[in-house]
């Protein structure tokens, strides 16, 4: 997630050339303008307003949805939403870190491997939602299995709750930490951990020592890239939570469909947003810190 | 070993999933083979509906948000429009409930204005406006190891500037551009939060579609059409690599 521009800072030679780029910017520039910018306009105008009689928006213009946002009763949804997404993250950390480290180290078919791990991103994030749901759910494979073996009697509450919440961002957002993972875990150079060795440290303490540290950028990438489509997850705790565990994601989507007050939805959305910004900005100095 | 679970910890899901849209009982035990639910899917007029929906939007929006995408990336890769990067890269963090909502919001005050609804076009205009921040980083990832002597070897040999690129960049640029077409019709043909609020009443998509019949509960249509899925997605972008590489 750092800046875009190129390191070519190639001109052409003496030709007017400023006016063909400027028109290639143009159709990109002008959808981002109507089709982005615009609409968050409108979102932070709204969420300044008050709720009209038919769910419409009215003036006077007030500050009043932004304190009701941190109200213990909708900030406990923002908390929830935060260390739900903390909690994936880690566990991807945890899953994808060795899952990386192998890939990087096999002999052969690295690629394949790779390939493996990022396939399921290719198929349908609702399908794989789904294929849980129809594993855990109370006349899911598990419990039906379970029932027929006779080992439970009664079906077993494995859906709809925040462990299968945590359970789907973790399945939906693995490969997007064993990715950067690996690419920095596969530039490490051997000779380091043969030195480590050398020197008498154990596999276990040149893991810790030297492969973890030198794999921060690594990690660091891995840790954004899932938290912050966690944090403002809304499909997977609306199937898998079944509606029970409610995050900010849920929150917003209710105050613009069924509870009508698009004023409190928009300065949760943009709250939402801010938080999403503040944590880019966070890790992103610490990574800055070890360049 | 640990390996070994993890693949199966991400394949066995969807592998379970698979098998059982050959199950002849909607219970989730084997009862032996069956294409019944197959049949079911091919008679759901509604399904159909929503895939044909799907489509036709995946289809108009990778066209043309690949196609403006590119003359922006390439505009970057020649000179910086830190605005258009930042926001560019701002839409790409931006929660998918955040951009459906405003872009919601927004619509809904522009039809003050012109006398139109929700509905296709509008779920179009969204896909297009989320999927221009793909194509612009998978262009300019392509540029980063594309040499400039190539454009100015074409300029020294008489050709304007748009020649040069039409000619020249554009040829080289094809893998990439192949890719971030694949990418953009994964991402739009399968959004379901953005779409779901930004569509109208003929505008149902096959995400849509398969959200509801979840939300209901058991159903091996669902089974049988994600492995429909699946699969042609697979056959899809495997067509797309071969491509890619030639």
């Amino acid at each position: 997630m750092c800046s875009g521009e190129s390191k070519t800072n190639y001109q052409f030679p003496g030709t007017k050339v400023g006016r063909l780029r400027a028109v290639f910017v143009a159709p990109s520039a002008t959808v981002m303008a109507v089709l982005f910018f615009a609409p968050l306009l409108i979102i932070v105008a709204y969420s300044l307003l008050s709720r009209g009689p038919y769910g419409g928006v009215m003036h006077p213009w007030t500050p009043e949805n932004y304190r009701r946002v941190f109200d213990p009763l909708y900030g406990q949804v923002l908390w929830r939403s935060i260390w739900i997404a903390g909690a994936a993250t880690a566990l991807c950390l945890i899953l994808g870190f060795p899952l990386a480290l192998y890939i990087a180290r096999a002999k052969r078919h690295r690629t394949l491997l790779l390939n493996l791990v990022m396939l399921p991103f290719w198929t349908s994030f609702l399908i794989r939602i789904y294929a849980w749901m129809f594993l855990l759910r109370d006349t899911g494979l598990i419990n039906t299995a379970l029932q027929e073996l006779h080992v439970i009697s009664q079906p077993l509450p494995l859906l709809f709750n925040t462990g299968a919440v945590i359970l789907g961002l973790v399945y939906g957002y693995l490969p997007f930490t064993v990715l950067p993972l690996y690419a920095t875990l596969e530039k490490l150079d051997p000779e380091l951990l043969d030195a480590a060795e050398d020197l008498g440290a154990s596999p276990w303490s040149a893991l810790w020592r030297v492969t973890v540290p030198l794999s921060r950028s690594g990690i660091i990438a891995g840790c954004l890239l899932v938290f912050i489509p966690c944090v403002g997850a809304y499909l997977t705790p609306d199937l898998m939570g079944g509606g029970k565990t409610v995050m900010a994601g849920n929150l917003v989507q209710n105050q613009f469909t069924t509870a009508r007050d698009w004023p409190f939805g928009a300065a949760a959305s943009l709250v939402l947003m801010l938080l999403v910004l503040a944590i880019m900005q966070i890790l992103r100095r610490r990574s800055e810190e070890l360049l | 070993m640990y390996a070994a679970a993890a693949y199966l910890f991400l394949y066995a899901p969807l592998a379970v999933l698979s098998v059982f849209s050959f199950n002849a009982s909607k219970v989730a035990m084997w009862r032996g083979f069956s294409w019944e639910w197959y049949r079911s899917v091919f008679h759901n007029e509604a399904l159909l509906e929503a895939t044909i929906n799907s489509l036709i939007i995946a289809t108009v929006a990778t066209i043309i948000s690949t196609a403006i995408g590119t003359l922006a990336g390439y505009a970057l890769w020649k000179k910086r429009f830190p605005l258009l990067t930042n926001s560019l890269y701002l839409s790409l963090v931006t929660p998918e409930i955040v951009t459906g909502v405003s872009l919601l919001a927004f619509f809904e005050w522009s039809f003050r204005f012109l006398h139109v609804q929700l509905g296709m076009h509008t779920v179009i205009l969204a896909h297009i406006s989320f999927c221009l921040a793909y194509v612009v980083i998978v262009i300019l990832a392509r540029l980063r190891t594309f040499d400039p002597a190539l454009e100015e070897a074409g300029l020294d040999l008489g050709a304007n500037e748009w020649q040069v690129f039409w000619r020249v960049t554009i040829p080289i640029l094809l893998p990439g551009i192949v890719a971030a077409a694949l990418l953009c019709f994964t991402v739009s043909f399968d959004d379901y939060v953005i779409t779901s609020l930004v569509a109208g009443v003929n505008s149902e998509t096959l995400p849509m579609r398969i959200y509801a019949m979840a939300r209901k509960g058991v159903s091996p249509d669902v089974n049988a059409l994600s492995l429909m899925i699946t699969a042609g997605l697979g056959v899809f972008i495997l067509l797309a690599g071969r491509l890619e590489r030639r």
